[in-house]
């Protein structure tokens, strides 16, 4: 019964989400454009599959993920103070959450529906060049390591600002160093990585461990570990793409000569 | 292939297994060896799984047959249609309207209000918290209407989009020195939950369209580039409005 009230709540907000996407498509369409869409019958159909698909998707994570992966940062960072001396905080004793960090933020990302279309858009637009396997996979891995990063700060409590600053100066220097068709896709990633699934996560994940470190305030310390998430896979997929350019270099003279 | 039919809806729960793999995993690992204890309610924890496993097939399903298609022929009418201030006041309204509601953000502004009453900058009351969480949902959702049009207008006139990116992260760098401390955190996730699971989809498909439409423009190069700006305006906007409250 419980299920099928939260079943209903979570279909009921995910609707008041589209909605006015739903009606500034459809005031645009009727207003301004005046042109039937062409298949409305299908595209309505995969509305109603979004919709529904999303309800599931967040009624499932609600129920199965979400608890047991704040119930696991609590318990995590919690055994991390016990052996902890107390008083201070070093940055050694908290090795399992940096590690538990970085993976949780690379299975997260994996599932993230947003990057998951993005994906999908790229490998078809650049022609199969970019893998949809390949690109999530690096934002999985740069989202990991600017998780693991980021709750290292935490708990040195060093001031956030050095080091997104610091990040996105790699990034500039990556961006003039890689061709230009990858950077758009590149600055995306960015911004898709944290949605859904990551950032309830995360928070929890941020907020748990300022929490448990002493000398750290949650409402300052806590936040933070999404804009670690968003400029980390900037600097892994452009790294991907100078990899991919780089193998294709390699590997392009032996392919000419033929069998 | 016939779109709907039996056999692509048994692919997408394959890949959505696949997908969800990697969480099991760490969650499973983590548990036995790290934390070693008993799993709590494992039938509720299956049962959650599954629904996880539907939706994001059912989704990725969805995305194919509606979000896709509608982005991308609504990109191509306004193509056709040839109005730059049609198209601009469209993208506006798509960008402040899906941001609004965003779920994400009226939890983001609440925690916000919260850390600003506890450094004084703002009163305590009750009253005082509501109206600034509320003021700073607008900034966002305007931010937001202002980069998805800022985004469209490069599109149409084939700006690189790294120097407007860069020029815009400086500028964000040189509000962290002037803002106050406790906006800080706050503007640099705001720009993180900006962009939601059916934005992303439409946006993408809104920009590849028009650049794959407009002649001279390449959707690789000119195409992606919309979020982008959707996560890097509303960390201007925010670190601004702290300046100047």
């Amino acid at each position: 019964m419980e299920f099928v009230i939260l079943l209903l709540k979570t279909a009921g907000s995910t609707l008041f989400d589209v909605a006015p996407i739903v009606i500034i498509l459809f005031l645009f369409q009727a207003v301004v454009l005046r042109r039937r869409v062409p298949h409305l019958g299908r595209i309505a159909l995969g509305f109603v599959f979004v919709l529904l698909g999303l309800t599931l998707f967040l009624v499932g994570l609600e129920e199965a993920l979400f608890p047991i992966g704040e119930t696991m940062a609590v318990q995590l960072t919690a055994a991390a103070l016990e052996q902890a001396s107390a008083a201070v905080a070093h940055w050694d004793d908290y090795l399992m959450v940096y590690a538990f960090a970085a993976a949780i933020g690379f299975a997260t990302t994996v599932a993230e529906p947003s990057l998951i279309a993005v994906s999908i858009k790229a490998e078809e637009v650049s022609g199969g060049s970019i893998a949809a396997n390949g690109l999530r996979v690096s934002v999985a891995l740069g989202v990991a390591f600017g998780v693991a990063l980021g709750c290292l700060r935490i708990v040195t409590g060093t001031p956030m600002p050095w080091y997104i600053i610091a990040a996105y100066a790699v990034v500039i220097l990556q961006t003039f160093r890689s061709g230009r068709n990858i950077i758009p896709l590149a600055y995306d990633s960015g911004g898709v990585t944290t949605s859904t699934v990551t950032v309830p996560v995360l928070a929890a994940l941020g907020l748990g461990l300022a929490a448990s470190v002493p000398g750290r305030n949650p409402l300052i310390d806590g936040f933070g570990l999404i804009a670690f998430a968003s400029v980390f896979p900037i600097m892994s997929v452009l790294a991907y793409a100078m990899a991919v350019s780089a193998i294709a270099r390699l590997r392009g003279p032996k392919t000419d000569q033929g069998p | 292939m016939r779109i709907g039919s039996v056999a692509v809806l048994v692919k997408r729960f394959v890949g959505a297994l696949r997908d969800l793999a990697p969480i099991i995993l760490v969650i499973a690992f983590f548990q036995i060896v790290v934390i070693r204890q008993p799993f709590p309610d494992l039938a509720g924890v299956a049962l959650g799984l599954i629904c996880v496993v539907l939706g994001l097939a059912l989704f990725i399903q969805g995305l194919e047959l509606g979000l896709f298609p509608m982005g991308e022929a609504i990109a191509h009418a306004f193509a056709r249609k040839g109005s730059a201030v049609a198209l601009l006041a469209f993208a506006f309204c798509l960008g402040f309207g899906t941001t609004v509601a965003e779920p994400a953000l009226v939890a983001v502004g609440g925690e916000a209000a919260e850390v600003a009453a506890e450094a004084c900058a703002i009163a305590a009351s009750e009253e005082a918290r509501e109206s600034y969480a509320f003021r700073l949902r607008m900034v966002v959702a305007f931010s937001v209407g202002v980069a998805i049009l800022l985004g469209v207008l490069r599109i149409l006139k084939g700006w690189p989009l790294h120097h407007l990116i860069i020029g815009g992260y400086a500028l964000v760098t040189l509000m962290t020195l002037l803002a106050p401390d406790e906006i800080i955190g706050v503007a640099y996730d705001s720009g993180g939950v900006t962009t939601s699971t059916i934005t992303v989809p439409l946006v993408t498909a809104l920009g590849v369209g028009l650049a794959s439409s407009i002649k001279g423009r390449d959707p690789m190069l000119d195409g992606f580039g919309l979020i982008a700006f959707a996560s890097l305006t509303p960390m201007i906007f925010v670190l601004a409005y702290g300046i100047l409250l």
